[in-house]
């Protein structure tokens, strides 16, 4: 198992790295809230989820919902790594012509199954997706990340009443919960605390973790399929930006790129000498 | 005479039998809106998801997304209106295999007035890119289009009443998507209809012919896409169109034919419809009245266009 661990973590550092260059590429896109949710990405990638990247559209694959939208670049880069399509075609993120649009778009990139970015809407689709399977007696299981600022949308509380009411233990919610917004820290602009106990109050079985910590992250998964009876919501506390201390724990960020700069330091402390 | 809503739950009820990738959801109007058939013959199909239209919209995306035929009901003020944005992302955006059946529109939803009245929902439907829009005549005209849109690949938005309309279709009429119906042939102009307001059409157009002008009814089902070539010929051959909807006359079947001919072929038109405003309280055959939603309406706009042809 601690092999298995270091192995993600070395593989959640090389998405970093990926995340970082993509996005110095772009120069248009999001890079904190790509950083804070790529731990837990990776392990649903490279460890939880069933998956074929040689058939996307392969029927007994677990399905991926980033109701987080905004955070493509890090469903791009595990999808570049996985093999679901050439890493070169990251240096075309938000490009005219290119089919890495700037919020995952199910109709051009292979490995993405729902359309997500505006926020709220994801873990609706999740659910549907859960109850589908559920109808059908498929094993498959559902996995949505999604923001603690997106929890202040009205739809996300009308979609965990709906999965606590039709128990969808198939369906596993991670909240990436990094305490930011464009506007400020979550709990000024408009404060979502206590996220576990909202959650609860819908029937939901709820963990908190420390979403960085690839051994707590890998755990809290194993539970979530072993839970039955009730959805499962991850509560993972995070860091803004996580892996480049200048972007970390900075609203600013939110939707701010490298530039030329920041690109060597933000490299350097992930490690990577190229 | 039936409620093409009540056509609906025949319909769906009758599809499920016969496809059992169809689900419906719906929002705690499953009585209204006429699921509820559907529901009692195939409860494990069925989801009722409560007040919470824009996460009945989001979940019937995720059950297209693994393979299920969804058709979601409630009001057309809610589907169209508290799910619109969801409607455009998780349904019209991606192209989901959804159906949107959207019942009680218009003014004739009655006694509770204008918060619950749609006047505007063709319009922003027709808006959304891949969304095609339809709204039939009668009962047999819904069936054939629940049929049609449960064979189609994609999203749809089907406009349904709340009370019995006249009937314009024989028992088994075909319904195909994007074709227009010549119900009535005529050559000094062409009332083009949709919804309740075709069977007023052919009721105008009969009163007419005795006072001798020849009226056309073109009814357009699918309001998106436009049936471009018979709203075409009919301009040409006519030269003078009256459109009638029970919708906004801003957007709607008069906008969309509007925008056509001025493009392709500048014609005479006018406009029967809701001018710019909302709905009021009353009984639906009251209020069709007193908003101009009736053969008269149209008998005295086909006398003014006409005239003005000359």
């Amino acid at each position: 198992m601690k092999e298995k661990i270091a192995d993600l973590e070395e593989k959640a550092r090389r998405l970093r790295v990926a995340i970082v260059k993509t996005l110095h590429k772009s120069q248009s896109g999001h890079t904190g809230g790509s950083l804070s949710a790529i731990d837990m990405v990776c392990a649903l990638y490279f460890h939880k989820m069933r998956h074929n990247p040689q058939d996307p559209a392969w029927e007994g694959r677990d399905r991926f919902v980033l109701s987080k939208g905004h955070a493509a670049p890090a469903l791009y880069v595990t999808l570049a790594e996985c093999g679901y399509f050439p890493a070169e075609d990251l240096m075309m993120l938000r490009r005219l012509g290119s089919h890495l649009q700037g919020h995952p778009d199910s109709k051009g990139t292979p490995g993405v199954d729902v359309c997500t970015g505006s926020l709220g809407q994801g873990l609706s689709m999740a659910n549907g997706m859960a109850l589908g399977f559920k109808l059908d007696g498929k094993d498959n299981r559902v996995y949505a990340v999604l923001g603690d600022g997106e929890l202040q949308e009205g739809q996300i509380w009308e979609a965990a009443m709906a999965a606590g009411h039709y128990k969808s233990d198939n369906l596993c919610a991670l909240i990436d919960a990094n305490g930011l917004q464009i506007d400020g820290d979550v709990s000024k602009v408009m404060n979502v605390a206590s996220i576990g106990d909202k959650f609860k109050a819908f029937g939901w079985n709820v963990i908190e973790i420390d979403g960085h910590d690839m051994g707590q992250i890998i755990s809290a998964l194993d539970q979530a399929e072993a839970h039955k009876g009730a959805p499962t919501a991850i509560v993972a506390k995070t860091v803004k930006g996580k892996g480049v201390h200048l972007f970390e724990n900075k609203a600013s960020y939110h939707g701010v790129t490298p530039n030329d700069e920041e690109l060597p330091e933000a490299l350097r402390c992930l490690g990577c000498c190229d | 005479m039936i409620a093409t809503r009540d056509a609906y739950g025949e319909a769906l009820a009758e599809l499920g039998g016969e496809n059992d990738k169809i689900v419906a959801l719906d929002a705690d109007l499953s009585g209204s809106t006429k699921t509820g058939v559907f529901a009692k013959k195939f409860p494990n199909r069925f989801f009722n998801m409560g007040i919470a239209e824009a996460n009945m919209v989001g979940t019937a995306a995720g059950l297209a997304s693994v393979g299920k035929i969804p058709f979601l009901s409630t009001f057309a003020i809610f589907a169209a209106g508290r799910g619109w944005e969801q409607i455009r992302q998780s349904l019209a955006y991606p192209k989901a295999n959804v159906k949107v059946v959207a019942t009680h529109g218009g003014v004739t939803v009655g006694e509770d007035g204008g918060s619950h009245q749609s006047v505007e929902d063709i319009a922003i439907m027709r808006a959304i890119p891949n969304m095609t829009v339809i709204v039939p005549a009668d009962g047999e005209e819904t069936k054939g289009a629940i049929r049609a849109a449960a064979a189609y690949k994609g999203p749809v938005y089907v406009r349904l009443g709340r009370n019995k309309v006249a009937n314009v279709f024989p028992a088994g009429h075909k319904f195909e998507i994007g074709k227009g119906n010549v119900v009535a042939e005529g050559k000094d102009l062409t009332f083009i209809t949709t919804g309740l307001m075709t069977a007023q059409a052919v009721i105008a157009a009969e009163k007419l012919e005795e006072e001798g002008i020849s009226a056309r009814v073109l009814h357009i089902g699918t309001i998106k896409p436009l049936d471009k070539e018979l709203v075409l010929k009919a301009a040409q051959e006519t030269g003078a169109i009256v459109t009638a909807e029970e919708h906004s006359v801003v957007g709607g079947l008069g906008g969309a034919v509007a925008e056509f001919l001025s493009e392709e072929c500048p014609t005479l038109m006018k406009r029967v419809g809701i001018y710019d405003r909302f709905g009021l309280s009353g009984k639906s055959d009251e209020l069709l009245k007193y908003f101009g939603l009736n053969a008269e309406t149209l008998i005295e706009q086909a006398r003014e266009i006409v005239s003005r042809k000359k």
